[in-house]
């Protein structure tokens, strides 16, 4: 299983070298990579229908607990069929989509590398890896809306997409960290036998929350949902396959993982409720509103990722096996409609449904994909759609007895709408009076119009064969997110009854809803207006906010100044010190520990004050600097004095270089100016002599505690034994401490490099000049 | 600068100056010295020389960049650092001849880490300094 997700890292980054074939007419090729991968995990079906599951691990970074552990199970195999599966069609489609295009290697590196992500976050059973793959899956989703990369909108969308599911991965993260401390593992097989543990641990209701903000960043669920219209930015393929049929299911996925171990408790239940009923009867009812037909994809799709949050909140069994189906019927459905838009966007050159009309007549094979596609999602008789629409009212039904009104009559209303944003999407372009403009398009390429016919009519095919899709994929789907092994046997006819009634008012009213309502501009301006206290516009609020306070900060903070940084550091420094001498009570000085004070050191101390002093008070640059370094050469003196001649060595020899280094800048420095006015000057000697305290009352303290000589007794006595030397500086130098002076001595060469290139980077400028 | 009385001096101060680097490097793992201040006084040496004879000449006199010091003194210490490894030791274990060499004395891994560090400071005081020296003369 390993290598399936591998193959697509490896060919996402040998497409950079070798990409240029992509724009041959051999191009084609790369799509048997997921065609063989769709046919891999085909095989995989009857085992696992018959109750098994596969585990593949492999070490990698056992000391955290991180192991690429692979399991396919039930739940897996439905995603990575779907993953490869429509993958395969959106491969071959997007070749045909984007012949021509500049950056085509590119942008088949972006799906290879997503793919990959996508089937890793499905197979992984560490939180950890998949959480990796969580975020793999953000990053070539962000690359991917903003493929079209000269336009700004392109890349703002692309933004808000990655900061939304960025910000929901944080929280994933907090999540799964949570969870596994509490439970003491990272292995997702492991915790379903902690779930107990993991639900009466007092920080169950947090660690709940992080997990599922995690999920509806991502599955795009109120209030959150808006990045996903604006992911409509991307090519239509990348849409129809990221943002319908894949990605946005990742936090599907998440959840069904999860609902045997966070599942089954008021605090999930009522939250995935309401949070799944919300959206999905507020997009559903703005996809009412929307001229472009992605628009209505768009909003149709938030309102289907709804209703699946909706059925794994009420994870009752018919729920869990509604959203098995579901998710089948929307991906097949869903991305068929949007490889259909992608053809009609790409012959007609627009998207705009009050224009789009009669296009069945230059466009039938697309037609009859449209019309299947909508049938399906409309839950028609005898496509898998109707099968799912039932399961769904099925589950409402035999919900709670308070509650299972309100949770049909919101199925049914967010079921009527879809119906008619089905038909809108599916049918409305193809029906009508063709008008002349678009008398002239022809059909496009057969591996742009095969795919999405394809898609709409297995739709059909597994609707008359429910039977098989309940036994070999969505059932063991629904057994792993419920964790135990019981049958069931899904029918296309259940008799008359409540549910077959409520279908039938379903697709009456949808049509009916889809007859009267005519999508114009008047209606979307209508509805724009609500559009201030819409989420997207508080998260912009919030965005511009944020850019303000960062600006703000930065300016002060961070505003160039040498002398300020010193300043703050310092005040900073004298804060903590402070703090912690205070802490340390009254300082009492032993006088008779004090060693006697020499005629040298008083001397040296004399010429120390007088040269800091004239630092201070000159005027001219040149005294400073050879005043400071007085200063410099008096505290070698003391090095010495107190018996340390390697470092006064080192000092005196550092303290003539940087003489010398300051009388080679001292040219290009502009004349001594006094810029600090009085008030400034008395600010900072009384930061400075606060300082200069502070460290003389940390040299005093220092003195009170207990000297443990430890670790100098050991190097002084080791330093021959182990390293055959005498200089115990020495010996810490290159042999005790060695790993710091090896990593000093880079720091040093980058130091010079820095230096090096940014004079020579100047000089350069200089030249051009 | 043409001082005749501090060109002369630099004449003969700097191969006593380097002689005197090399010394405190090699003295460094019994009495006060080691490379780090070895390499100073080696850099400050070439200083000297350039501010009696100019940067340029000095740069002539060396006759390669002391930019490329740089990596040969990683190189160095970093192939001392990790020649235990082959040996089945731990990374920067200290490895020693048995006998000692007359002059230079004992030889073992820690001397060259040592003679590593003496050419990274030297690279890396010299091309600041130069740099910094060569810009602004050219203005």
């Amino acid at each position: 299983m390993l290598f399936t997700v591998l193959s697509g890292l490896i060919t996402s980054s040998l497409i950079v070298p070798f990409g240029r074939f992509l724009k041959t007419k051999w191009g084609f090729i790369l799509a048997f990579l997921p065609v063989f991968l769709f046919l891999y995990y085909l095989k995989f079906v009857i085992p696992i229908g018959q109750g098994s599951y596969f585990i593949q691990s492999t070490a990698w970074v056992p000391s955290l607990g991180i192991n690429l552990d692979l399991k396919l199970d039930g739940l897996s195999l439905l995603f990575t069929l779907l993953i490869t599966g429509i993958g395969a069609c959106i491969f071959f489609y997007a070749q045909a989509y984007l012949k021509g295009h500049q950056y085509i290697d590119r942008f088949f590196g972006y799906l290879c590398l997503f793919m990959s992500a996508m089937l890793g976050l499905v197979l992984s059973d560490n939180m950890l890896l998949l959480f990796i793959f969580w975020e793999l899956t953000s990053i070539s989703s962000f690359f991917l809306i903003g493929f079209n990369n000269d336009s700004a909108d392109s890349r703002k969308s692309a933004m808000t997409a990655l900061s939304i599911t960025g910000f929901g991965g944080f929280f994933l993260l907090a999540g799964f960290v949570l969870m596994g401390n509490i439970a003491g593992t990272y292995q997702i097989t492991e915790l379903l036998g902690k779930a107990t543990v993991i639900q009466q641990h007092p920080l169950f209701p947090l660690l709940f929350g992080l997990v599922a903000l995690g999920a509806i960043t991502k599955s795009a669920q109120f209030p959150f949902h808006f990045w996903l219209p604006g992911a409509m930015k991307a090519p239509t393929p990348v849409s129809a396959y990221l943002h319908s049929a894949t990605m946005v299911k990742a936090g599907i996925y998440l959840l069904a993982r999860f609902s045997p171990i966070l599942g089954g408790n008021p605090v999930w239940a009522y939250t995935l409720m309401a949070i799944g009923g919300i959206t999905m009867l507020y997009a559903a009812f703005h996809s009412l509103f929307r001229t472009d037909l992605k628009g209505v994809l768009a909003y149709s799709t938030i309102s289907a990722l709804g209703i699946l949050v909706f059925l794994l909140g009420l994870g009752s069994k018919e729920a869990v096996i509604a959203a098995s189906v579901f998710i089948l019927v929307h991906a097949l459905y869903k991305a068929a409609m949007f490889l259909i838009t992608g053809i009609i966007d790409h012959e007609t050159g627009t998207r705009d449904l009050t224009v789009l009309r009669g296009l069945r007549k230059v466009l039938l094979p697309v037609a009859i994909a449209g019309f299947l596609a909508a049938l399906s999602s409309a839950g028609v008789p005898l496509t898998l759609g109707f099968i799912g629409k039932d399961l769904i009212y099925e589950a409402t039904l035999h919900a709670d007895h308070n509650l299972f009104l309100y949770l049909t009559i919101a199925a049914v209303a967010t079921n009527i709408l879809l119906v008619s944003a089905g038909f809108m999407a599916g049918i409305k372009p193809f029906m009508g009076k063709l008008p002349e403009q678009f008398e002239q398009l022809h059909l496009p390429y057969k591996s742009m119009w095969v795919p999405p016919l394809l898609l709409s009519i297995l739709g059909v095919i597994a609707g008359c064969i429910p039977g098989f899709i309940g036994d070999w994929i969505a059932g063991p789907a629904a057994k792993s997110i419920l964790a135990q092994q019981e049958v069931f046997q899904l029918k296309i006819w259940h008799g008359f009854n409540l549910v077959l009634l409520l279908s039938a008012i379903t697709i009456i009213t949808g049509t009916l809803v889809f007859i009267a309502n005519k999508p114009s501009n008047k209606k979307l301006t209508w509805i724009a207006r609500f559009n201030t206290i819409a989420p997207e516009n508080i998260f912009k609020m919030c965005i511009r906010e944020l850019m303000l306070f960062s600006a703000f900060f930065t300016s002060k903070m961070h505003n160039g100044y040498l002398r300020s940084y010193l300043l703050k550091m310092i005040l900073f420094a004298e804060l903590l010190i402070g703090y912690q001498l205070y802490l340390g009570g009254p300082l009492h000085i032993k006088w008779e520990n004090l060693s006697p004070v020499s005629f040298y050191e008083v001397t040296t101390v004399c010429i120390l004050v007088g040269a800091i002093l004239l630092t201070i008070r000159t005027s001219s640059r040149l005294t400073a600097v050879v005043a400071t370094s007085v200063v410099g050469y008096a505290i070698c003196l003391i090095f010495v004095f107190y018996s340390a001649p390697d470092l006064a060595m080192t000092q005196f020899t550092i303290d003539t270089l940087t003489v010398v280094l300051f009388v080679l800048v001292l040219f290009k420095l502009p004349s001594f100016l006094n810029l600090a006015n009085k008030r400034t000057l008395i600010r900072d000697a009384v930061v400075a002599l606060i300082f200069g305290v502070m460290l003389s009352m940390v040299a005093l303290r220092v003195l009170h505690e207990p000297t443990t000589t430890n670790i100098s007794d050991f190097y002084g006595d080791y330093a021959y034994v182990l390293a055959k030397g005498k200089n115990v500086v020495n010996v810490l130098l290159v042999d005790f401490r060695g790993f710091d002076t090896m990593f000093e001595i880079v720091v040093l060469s980058i130091a010079a490099l820095g230096v090096y290139s940014l004079l020579k980077l100047r000089l350069k400028s200089s030249d051009k000049e | 600068m043409n001082s005749t009385i501090l060109q002369t001096a630099t004449r003969y101060l700097l191969p006593i100056l380097l002689l005197f680097s090399v010394f405190l490097l090699l003295r460094g793992h019994y009495y006060p010295g080691g490379g780090f201040v070895g390499g100073l006084v080696a850099s400050i040496a070439f200083v000297l020389h350039s501010f009696a004879f100019g940067t340029q000449n000095t740069m002539k006199l060396i006759q390669y960049k002391p930019l490329s010091l740089i990596p040969i003194g990683l190189g160095i210490a970093a192939i001392s650092m990790f020649l235990p490894t082959f040996f089945g030791y731990p990374v920067m274990t200290g490895l020693w001849l048995q006998e000692k060499i007359p002059v230079i004395g004992m030889i073992g891994t820690a001397l060259f880490f040592d003679l590593g560090v003496y050419f990274v400071v030297i690279g890396v005081v010299l091309t600041i300094l130069f740099t910094i020296a060569l810009n602004t003369e050219e203005e």
